[in-house]
C-alpha cells in the first residue's frame, strides 16, 4: 500500500535541494547585514552639539591633529580637546557666533560638552593610538581624509576583518613617521618605489604582524 | 544577581534540595591515613576519608548539580535543568539574535579645563597611606582619570617595600561600597552637618566653663601625629575631658608586657633579615600585625635557596593552632595553648634567664616531644646568639612576652634582631591600657558623668567591647552620643548622631607605621558619600575652626615641623608618601633594659598558673583571635575579604570553631556540626571545623563575625565577642564545648579544583604506575649533597612526544616561577588579582557549588599525620601550557595560543561550552555560570580596571598573566623605541607578594629573574608528565631541619 503520494518524492528532492539555497540565502542576508553601515556605523554622520568642521579647522586653518587630540602619541586614547582648547581661539574670534554658544556656555558653567562618539570600538577591543602612530600608521589610514569632512563620519568599517587586513600585512599602509599627521600624503606613484619604501619602513620601524588574540582582546 | 548581597543566598533551601552529605568519621580517616605512604599529600579530611563529595571535586570539573539551572528556577517550582531547557528552547533562536544588536551610541565627554598630568587612557599613581588597627602602610593608589582602582605597595615605604597585604588590596572595594553610610543620621532621620555642629557645639560651649567635664572621646589606636596634636590641644582647652581608646584587636598584652619588662610602654619590632634562627611561639608574626609585610619580605630573603646560595635560616614553630608562619617552619611542634607558654618558661630556664634551669630545665614540660626538642632548640639559639630571634605574638600572655623579651636580651638579640623603641601609638594621659580605659569610661557613663560621647574613626564598642563591661546599658545614660564611621553599625543604632566617615582614600591625614615612619595620607577622590574625617570633626568642634578642612589641619601641623623650605619638603613628602628627612620619624631603638626581676616575676606567675593547668587535665583553652580576613569585624562588609579563603581552613563567608582531630574525637565534636562553647557561664554557639595540626586541648574561634548590623555581613558566621571579657581577651582557659548535633553548611574551597596528587595511583598504558608529585620537597642537606635531586625526580616528556609541530618563540616568551620555599599562603596574590582583573565575587551559595572565580588560588596541602602534619602552600594560576589541553578542544577557537606563548582567552568568542575547563588538568579555568559582575550599581563601575574586559554570563575566564600589563609594557617600549627593561614588568600577584615568591618575565631573555629561577635545579612543573609544558613552574620547598631533630620527622 502506498502511504505517500508520488509527488512526495519530488517535494522531498526539491526541499532538500532548496534547503541549501535557503540556508545560503540566509547566510548571505546575515553577512550583508553585518557589514552594512547600519551595523557598522560606517559613513553615518552623528548629530553633534556643535557642527564642528574638520574641513575648516584642518584644511582651512591648517591646525595640526595633535593640537586637539593631544594624547595621540602617548596614550591609547587620542584625546578630545577640553573646552578650554576651543576657547583658546574662540575667545578672540567668532566670539558672538550662535553656533559656538554651547562652547561658551560650557566654559562659563563648567559643564562639559557631550560629543557623540564617531569611532566606537566594542568594549572588549583595546586599540592603542600611540603605538600605531609610533609605527608610522597615518591618521588618514583609518580615519580617512578628515580634512575633507565638513561633518565627521566613520570612514572604515572598524570590523575585525578590517583590522586584520592590515595586521596580517602591516606594510600596506605604513608611511614615514614625519608624514603620519599629513592627511594628504600619498605613497610614491611608482609601484616599485612604493613597495621599496614600504619594505624599508617595515624594517626600520621593526613592524611586526601581530595577530594574537591578546594583541587587542584582554 | 546582586553580587554584593550574597548573604541573600539560599543555603538553607540548597541543603534541603541535595542529599545531606555524610558526617565525617575521624576513625575512618585515621584508618585510611595509616595506609598512606610517608609524604603523600592530602588536601583535607574529606580527601583522606575519600568521601563522595571529595571524589566529585577530584574527578569532575565542577561538583554535581553545579551546572543545574539557576537556583531561582529550581527552587520556586521545581523546574529541572531539562525542563528549563525545554521551556526556553523555543525562544533560544530569538535569544541568539541578541548577539546581533547594534552597539549603543556613546558620548565622549572631555574636560572643560583639563587637569595637569592627566592623560586620558593612562593611570596616575599617588603615594598615600592606609592604616590597619591604627598602623600605617605606605601604598601607591592607581588612579584612572580620578578614580582609584587598585592599590600597590609603596616601594619606598619601610612597612611595604612594594608589597601589600590583603587588607590594602581590599581597600578600594570598601571605598566604593554602596552600603557605606551616605548621610548624616540624627535619631534615625537624615540630618545635616550644620545641625550637628550646632547641637554638639552648643553642648561643648556649655561644658567648656566646667573644663570640659563630661566630654569623652573614644577612638581606636591612633598613630597620627596630627591627631595627637589635636587631642593634646583639645585636652589643654578642656582639661576635664577624657580621651579613651579601644582597639579590639590591638596589642593589649604587648603593652602590659612592655610595662612589666621595661617599666614603660615600648614598641617591639624585629629584623628578620638579621636572624639565622627563629623560634615562633604560637605566633603568626609573618602574616599578622602591623609589620607583617616587611617581616615576610625580610624573612623570605633569608630563605631563598638557589644553586649559588645554599644558605638558609631555620624556623621553629611551637604552636597550638596552625599558622601561616608554621607552614614555613622547618620544625613545627603542636602543643596546647597553655603548654606553649610553658615552653617559653622552660626555654627561659634552659637558657638560664630565670632560675629553675640547669639539668632540670624542661621538667615543667608535660609533652615528651617538647622535652626532647627543648635542649636542641635552646642549643641552636645559643649557638646563634645575636642572630637568633624568639617571637611570641601580641596575643600571648604578658608573662610569656616578658620571658621572650628576657630570652632575646640574654641571647644578645636585642639591638640586633629585636628592637624596642618608643611607642608608635599616641598614648593618652590616662594610660596606655585600653581595657582599663574602657572600664573607666563605662564606670563614668554609669555614674552619669558623661554628657557627650564622641566615638570617632569607626569604633564599634557595642559589638567589640568586652562583654562584662555592659557597655550597651552604660551608653544609654549618656546625654549626647555621636558615632562617626564608614558604616552604620551596632553602635550607631544607639547614637543620636551618626556622621559618615571619609574613607582613607578620600582623606587627608597622616599615620605612623610599625617602625615609626610617618607617611602622609592624601585623597584620591572627593568623598563619594559626603564623609568627614575625624581630624575635621575635632577641628570643627574643639578648635573652633568652623570651615577647617583636614588638608589645612594636616598641612598646618607639618608646617612647623618640616625643616627647610616647607613647600618643597611638603611636596616631596606627598610625592614619596613618607616623611623621611626630618628627625624622629623613624623611631630609633630606645636602648631600654629590662627591669630587674621582671623575668623572674613573670616566671613565678607562670609557674603558679601552670599548677592550675596541670590540675585540670583535659582542660580546653579557647583562643579568640582576629579573623585573618575580616580582622576585628570592621572589615566584615567587604565581599572580597569575605570570599577570600582563609589560609588554614579555606573557609569563605564564615568563621568556625576550629578544633584538632584528637580533641574532636575526645569531645565527640563532628566536623561541620554545631557546638556550644561555654566559658564562665557565657555561651556561644558555633559550628565546628576539624583542623589538622591543631593541638589537643585548644579550640579557636575568630572575632569579627556574627555582626548584628553590618549590611550584607549581618548574621554571617558566629559572634565570639560575647565570650570576651576584661579577664581574658585572647586565651580562655577552661572553656567547655558541647556538641549540639545540628548540621551547618560551610563554604570551604579546600576541596575545590583538586588535582590528582601523589595520593592516587594512576594506571598508565603498560601497567605503569606513576605518582604525581604536586609539591616537591627536600632538605638543605640533600640539596648540598646532591644538587640535582629534584631534576632527577622529574619526569619530563621529550619535546617530540606530541603530534603537534614544535613552536619556536622568537620574541618574548612569557613565563612565571613560584618559589614554594617562601610562600606563606597569605593570599595577597589572590585579592590583588581580583582587583586587577575585575574578578567578581559570587556569594556563599555559589562557592558551595564550587563556582568561586579567583584566577589564582592558593592550594594548601598536608602530608603526614593529621594531628601533626606538614603544611604546604601552593599558589596556582594558569600554567599557560605550551601544549595546552584547553585549546585543542574549543570548538570556536576562543582560547588559542599567542606568539609569545600566552594561552589567550577571548571572551567575545566564547560560547560557553566549558570543554576547555573540562580538559584542564590544573582546573584553573573559571566559568561565569551567572552574571556575577554587578553592572546595575553605578558606583561599582568606577572600581573596574578599564584595561580589562568585564565578563558576561556564560563566558569562560582564567589567569592571563595580566596580559593588559604585558601589552602596555610592550606598547610603551615600542613607542619609546627601546626594549622592555628586565624585571620591570610585574603581574598583579607578583607585585603584591610580600615574600617575592612569584616572578614573571621573558624566559627568552637571561636578564630576567624568572629565567634564572627556571634554570635552578629546584625548578619543576606541575603535572609536567602530562606533557603540557607549563610556562608556570615551581621551585621545590626546601627545609633546613636541625640534624639533632631530624629523627623526629622521619619521613618528612
Amino acid at each position: 500500500m502506498q502511504i505517500f503520494h508520488r509527488s512526495t518524492n519530488t517535494i522531498a528532492k526539491v526541499s532538500i535541494f532548496g534547503a541549501v539555497f535557503f540556508i545560503a540565502f540566509f547566510a548571505w542576508i546575515f553577512s550583508t547585514l553585518l557589514r552594512s553601515s547600519y551595523a557598522t556605523g560606517q559613513g553615518i554622520v552623528r548629530n553633534q552639539p556643535i557642527p564642528f568642521s574638520h574641513v575648516h579647522h584642518v584644511a582651512g586653518m591648517g591646525i595640526d591633529c595633535r593640537y586637539c587630540h593631544s594624547s595621540v602619541e602617548t596614550s591609547s586614547f587620542a584625546g578630545m580637546p577640553p573646552t578650554e582648547t576651543c576657547m583658546n581661539c574662540h575667545r578672540q574670534i567668532w566670539t558672538n557666533a550662535d553656533m559656538l554658544e554651547p562652547v561658551r556656555s560650557s566654559f562659563a558653567t563648567g559643564v562639559p560638552i557631550q560629543w557623540q562618539r564617531v569611532h566606537d570600538l566594542p568594549d572588549f577591543v583595546y586599540f592603542n593610538h600611540s603605538v600605531h602612530v609610533a609605527k608610522g600608521i597615518g591618521c588618514a589610514s583609518c580615519h580617512g581624509q578628515v580634512d575633507r569632512m565638513p561633518l565627521l563620519y566613520q570612514e572604515a568599517s572598524l570590523q575585525m576583518e578590517w583590522c586584520l587586513s592590515c595586521h596580517r600585512d602591516p606594510g600596506r599602509f605604513v608611511r614615514p613617521k614625519e608624514e603620519v599627521f599629513n592627511l594628504n600624503w600619498q605613497p610614491p606613484a611608482d609601484p616599485q618605489e612604493a613597495q621599496a619604501l614600504r619594505a624599508k619602513l617595515v624594517k626600520d620601524y621593526k613592524i611586526q604582524s601581530l595577530t594574537s588574540c591578546s594583541t587587542c582582546h584582554r | 544577581m546582586d553580587i554584593l548581597n550574597p548573604s541573600k543566598g539560599k543555603c538553607g533551601a540548597e541543603a534541603a534540595a541535595q542529599p545531606e552529605p555524610a558526617r565525617l568519621d575521624l576513625e575512618t580517616v585515621r584508618e585510611r591515613l595509616r595506609e598512606k605512604r610517608g609524604n603523600e599529600l592530602w588536601r583535607s579530611l574529606d580527601d583522606l576519608a575519600g568521601t563522595p563529595e571529595f571524589q566529585d571535586f577530584l574527578h569532575r570539573e565542577f561538583p554535581r548539580f553545579a551546572s543545574e539551572a539557576p537556583e531561582e528556577m529550581t527552587k520556586t517550582d521545581g523546574v529541572s535543568r531539562r525542563r528549563f531547557l525545554q521551556l526556553t528552547s523555543a525562544s533560544l533562536a530569538l535569544a541568539g539574535l541578541t548577539g546581533c544588536t547594534k552597539q549603543p551610541n556613546e558620548a565622549i565627554i572631555p574636560y572643560v579645563k583639563q587637569p595637569e598630568y592627566i592623560v586620558p587612557g593612562r593611570p596616575l599613581f599617588f603615594a598615600t597611606t592606609l592604616t590597619h588597627g591604627g598602623y600605617a602602610r605606605g601604598v601607591l593608589a592607581e588612579s584612572h582619570m580620578g578614580r582609584p582602582t587598585k592599590i600597590e605597595g609603596n616601594p619606598d615605604h619601610p612597612a611595604s617595600l612594594g608589597a601589600t597585604d590583603v587588607f590594602d588590596q581590599a581597600a578600594v572595594l570598601t571605598l566604593y561600597d554602596p552600603e557605606r553610610s551616605q548621610s548624616i543620621v540624627h535619631n534615625g532621620r537624615i540630618g545635616t552637618w550644620g545641625a550637628f555642629v550646632g547641637e554638639a557645639g552648643a553642648r561643648l560651649r556649655a561644658l567648656e566653663a566646667l573644663g570640659g567635664e563630661g566630654v569623652r572621646i573614644l577612638t581606636g589606636t591612633i598613630t597620627s601625629p596630627t591627631m595627637a596634636a589635636q587631642l593634646q590641644d583639645l585636652l589643654a582647652r578642656f582639661p576635664n575631658a577624657r580621651w579613651h581608646q579601644w582597639e579590639p584587636a590591638g596589642s593589649h598584652h604587648g603593652r602590659a608586657a612592655a610595662q612589666a619588662a621595661f617599666g614603660q610602654p615600648l614598641e617591639t619590632r624585629y629584623d628578620f633579615g638579621a636572624a639565622r634562627v627563629v623560634l615562633a611561639l604560637d605566633s603568626d608574626v609573618l602574616t599578622r600585625g602591623p609589620g607583617n609585610v616587611r617581616y615576610q619580605r625580610d624573612f623570605a630573603r633569608t630563605r631563598r635557596v638557589r644553586k649559588d646560595n645554599l644558605q638558609m635560616s631555620r624556623l621553629y614553630a611551637v604552636e597550638s593552632v596552625p599558622t601561616n608562619t608554621g607552614t614555613l617552619a622547618d620544625h613545627r611542634l603542636p602543643l596546647p595553648a597553655p603548654e606553649v607558654e610553658v615552653f617559653a618558661l622552660a626555654l627561659a630556664q634552659a637558657l638560664g634567664v630565670v632560675s629553675g634551669g640547669g639539668a632540670g630545665a624542661g621538667d615543667v614540660l608535660a609533652d615528651a616531644r617538647a622535652k626532647r626538642w627543648l635542649p636542641v632548640i635552646a642549643a641552636d639559639l645559643k649557638a646563634n646568639a645575636g642572630a637568633a630571634l624568639v617571637v611570641a605574638d601580641e596575643y600571648a600572655s604578658p608573662a610569656t612576652q616578658v620571658l621572650v623579651h628576657a630570652i632575646n636580651q640574654a641571647l644578645g638579640n636585642t639591638g640586633r634582631t629585636v628592637f624596642h623603641t618608643a611607642p608608635v601609638e599616641v598614648i593618652p594621659a590616662n594610660g596606655a591600657d585600653q581595657v582599663e580605659s574602657m572600664r573607666q569610661l563605662v564606670a563614668d557613663m554609669n555614674a552619669g558623668r558623661v554628657e557627650l560621647l564622641l566615638m570617632l574613626g569607626g569604633v564599634n564598642p557595642l559589638y567589640t567591647a568586652p562583654a562584662d563591661l555592659g557597655f550597651t546599658q552604660a551608653l544609654q545614660k549618656v546625654d549626647l552620643r555621636v558615632h562617626h564611621g564608614l558604616y552604620e553599625d551596632e553602635t550607631s543604632e544607639y547614637c543620636h548622631w551618626h556622621i559618615p566617615a571619609a574613607h582613607e582614600l578620600e582623606s587627608w591625614g597622616d599615620a605612623r607605621s610599625f617602625d615609626g615612619t610617618v607617611s602622609l595620607m592624601q585623597p584620591l577622590i572627593d568623598p563619594l558619600y559626603s564623609g568627614r574625617t575625624a581630624i575635621e570633626i575635632l577641628a570643627v568642634l574643639f578648635a573652633n575652626r568652623a570651615d577647617a578642612t583636614s588638608y589645612e589641619v594636616v598641612r598646618d601641623h607639618w608646617k612647623t615641623l618640616l625643616v627647610g623650605d616647607f613647600e618643597a619638603a611638603w611636596k616631596k613628602a606627598l610625592h614619596d608618601g613618607l616623611i623621611a628627612d626630618i628627625p624622629a620619624t623613624q623611631l630609633p631603638p630606645a636602648g631600654a633594659s629590662m627591669a630587674g626581676g621582671a623575668a623572674q616575676a613573670a616566671a613565678s606567675a607562670m609557674v603558679r598558673s601552670l599548677q592550675q593547668v596541670r590540675q585540670h587535665p583535659g582542660m580546653v583553652t579557647l583562643r579568640l583571635r582576629p579573623d585573618p580576613m575580616v580582622g576585628d569585624g570592621s572589615l566584615a562588609p567587604n565581599p572580597w575579604l569575605q570570599e577570600l579563603p582563609k589560609p588554614m581552613t579555606k573557609l569563605t563567608w564564615d568563621n568556625a570553631l576550629t578544633v584538632g582531630p584528637a580533641m574532636a574525637e575526645r569531645l565527640k565534636l563532628v566536623h561541620e556540626d554545631m557546638a556550644e562553647v561555654t566559658w564562665n557561664g557565657r555561651k556561644v554557639k558555633a559550628a565546628v571545623w576539624v583542623l589538622p595540626g591543631q593541638a589537643e586541648g585548644t579550640a579557636e574561634l575568630t572575632l569579627g563575625y556574627g555582626r548584628r548590623r553590618a549590611g550584607r555581613a549581618t548574621g554571617l558566621g558566629f559572634d565570639a565577642y560575647p565570650l570576651r571579657t576584661t579577664q581574658a581577651l585572647w586565651n580562655l582557659p577552661g572553656a567547655e564545648i558541647r556538641p549540639l548535633g545540628e548540621r551547618y553548611s560551610f563554604a570551604s574551597t579546600q576541596n575545590h579544583h583538586a588535582l590528582e596528587s601523589g595520593a592516587e595511583e594512576i594506571p598508565l598504558a603498560g601497567n605503569e604506575a606513576e605518582r604525581r608529585e604536586l609539591i616537591r620537597t627536600g632538605t638543605l642537606e640533600e640539596l648540598r649533597r646532591h644538587p640535582d635531586f629534584i631534576q632527577e625526580e622529574r619526569e619530563k616528556p621529550a619535546p617530540d612526544e606530541t603530534l603537534y609541530p614544535p613552536v619556536e618563540y622568537k620574541g618574548h616568551a612569557w613565563g612565571m616561577a613560584i618559589d614554594l620555599n617562601v610562600c606563606t599562603g597569605c593570599s595577597s596574590c589572590m585579592i590583588a588579582c581580583q582587583a586587577e582583573n575585575n574578578i567578581p565575587v559570587v556569594g556563599k551559595e555559589q562557592v558551595l557549588r564550587g563556582r568561586e572565580m579567583h584566577w589564582i588560588r592558593v592550594d594548601r596541602y598536608y602530608s603526614g599525620d593529621m594531628d601533626d602534619p606538614r603544611i604546604h602552600n601552593q599558589p596556582v594560576p594558569c600554567m599557560q601550557c605550551e601544549n595546552a589541553p584547553c585549546e585543542v578542544v574549543c570548538p570556536v577557537a576562543a582560547t588559542s595560543h599567542s606568539d609569545e606563548g600566552l594561552n589567550d582567552m577571548v571572551y567575545n568568542r566564547c560560547v560557553g561550552t566549558r570543554y576547555c575547563s573540562n580538559n584542564c588538568p590544573y582546573k584553573v579555568r573559571r566559568f561565569n555560570f551567572l552574571r556575577y559582575s554587578d553592572r546595575d550599581t553605578p558606583v561599582l563601575a568606577l572600581l573596574q580596571n578599564p584595561d580589562v574586559t568585564v565578563r558576561m554570563r556564560g563566558v569562560m575566564e582564567k589567569c592571563t598573566y595580566c596580559v593588559q600589563r604585558i601589552e602596555q609594557a610592550k606598547i610603551e617600549s615600542k613607542v619609546e623605541n627601546r626594549p622592555i627593561p628586565a624585571n620591570r614588568l610585574q603581574t598583579a600577584c607578583q607585585q603584591a607578594c610580600p615574600t617575592e615568591a612569584i616572578v614573571f618575565g621573558d624566559i627568552n631573555d637571561p636578564r630576567w629573574e624568572v629565567t634564572k629561577w627556571k634554570a635552578d635545579p629546584l625548578n619543576y612543573g606541575l603535572l609536567e608528565e602530562l606533557n603540557t609544558r607549563p610556562r608556570t613552574t615551581y621551585l621545590a620547598k626546601i627545609s633546613n631541619p636541625n640534624p639533632a631533630l631530624e629523627a623526629e620527622h622521619g619521613d618528612h
